[in-house]
């Protein structure tokens, strides 16, 4: 049980991410959930990967050859640089919607026209 | 962003400049060696630019790089990428072969096997695509949040 | 009504995951025959001592390839979303 303190912290903020989508009302606080949701993923990616009494795969100095698995950590860097891609297109469209529409509240932003 | 921090701010972020550019810079360079690579040493490049961005005016900022400069950086690094993966072609090898790796020449020295102390002129095509890629995410995260920060001022000068 | 779904939803999710998170066992993954070539031969492919990076840039430079391509179109659309718009161009929403 104490084991896998990783993956319920994994499951936990996977939760807190997919709580804040769906019931919080604000754009920018929607865009922490899908943040927080991508954290998780990406911690989720390194956990599975992990051996224990293993270093990080690198062989400039290492004390042991037990390494854990590099395959998940290349994977996670792609995740991460995709997360940041997509937090700035958001960002940026919520600051252009703010522009338009002088609040960030999703209730508010139903107009259709234009 | 209109206006800029407090004296001890500015002074303390150009100093700060430096110091992180070269950490940056260390990092990219280090990428087959060392935790690290292109994403994360350019990351840390940008962020020193952020800092700048953030302590002083937008346009003294402006004032000393440009969006073009940016926005060359971007396209470079990405041509670089592109450019090493296809100069495999070429020379008779596939799309993105390390072509370069034990050849002798630059960074192409044969590495002892097992646990080394790390030697720099090692590892073949990765570290000029570590670097293609370091100044494509520099430019890339710089002018993302340099587009953000002069929309925000936009903003607020049209109100 | 919206939020009663939602919150079943939520409460049906956490139960699956808080479930999985303490059934999956951690630190001795079940398959890592692929992991396990790449640190064994990834020093002698590519001279580079950082398999990680071996990885991003050698054996999976696609994926690379694909990533700094969403970078460049993310660029792209902040940089069309903020573009310089002279006064009588702007958008009329109201």
């Amino acid at each position: 049980m104490i084991d896998n303190l990783p993956f319920l912290v994994v499951a936990i903020t996977i939760l807190l991410g997919l709580y804040t989508i769906l019931f919080r009302k604000d754009l920018i606080k929607m865009i922490m959930g899908i943040s927080l949701l991508e954290s998780g993923v990406n911690l989720f990616l390194i956990a599975l990967g992990y051996r224990w009494d293993s270093i990080a795969p690198i062989f400039t100095g290492a004390p042991s050859l037990a390494m854990v698995m590099p395959t998940v950590q290349a994977l996670t860097l792609t995740s991460i640089v995709i997360g940041v891609a997509t937090l700035a297109l958001l960002l940026s469209m919520v600051m252009v919607i703010y522009r338009y529409y002088r609040t960030t509240d999703v209730r508010e932003v139903t107009k259709l026209q234009g | 962003m209109s206006d800029c921090m407090s004296k001890i701010i500015r002074t303390t972020a150009d100093i700060m400049f430096m110091f992180i550019v070269v950490f940056g810079f260390y990092i990219v360079l280090h990428g087959h060696l060392t935790p690290g690579g292109g994403f994360q040493g350019g990351a840390v490049i940008a962020t020193g630019f952020i800092l700048l961005i953030v302590a002083h005016k937008l346009d003294d900022f402006l004032g000393w790089f440009k969006k073009k400069a940016f926005q060359n950086f971007e396209m470079s690094g990405l041509i670089l990428f592109i450019g090493t993966a296809l100069a495999a072609i070429p020379l008779g090898y596939l799309f993105f072969m390390n072509f370069l790796s034990g050849a002798g020449g630059l960074f192409g020295q044969v590495v002892p096997y097992g646990v080394n102390p790390g030697f720099l002129n090692t590892a073949g095509t990765i570290p000029i695509m570590n670097i293609a890629v370091g100044i494509e995410v520099l430019g890339g995260l710089s002018i993302i949040i340099l587009y953000m920060t002069s929309g925000i001022s936009n903003h607020e000068e049209g109100e | 009504m919206r939020s009663i779904v939602a919150g079943i939803t939520l409460v049906v999710l956490a139960v699956a995951l808080l479930f999985a998170a303490v059934s999956i066992p951690f630190g001795n993954p079940a398959m890592s025959d692929m992991d396990d070539y790449f640190i064994a031969h990834g020093q002698e492919q590519t001279s580079a001592n950082n398999i990680v990076t071996s990885i991003v840039f050698d054996y999976r430079a696609f994926d690379t390839l694909g990533e700094a391509c969403v970078l460049f179109t993310a660029v792209f659309g902040v940089s069309v979303l903020f573009r310089l718009r002279k006064k009588e161009e702007d958008y009329e929403y109201e």
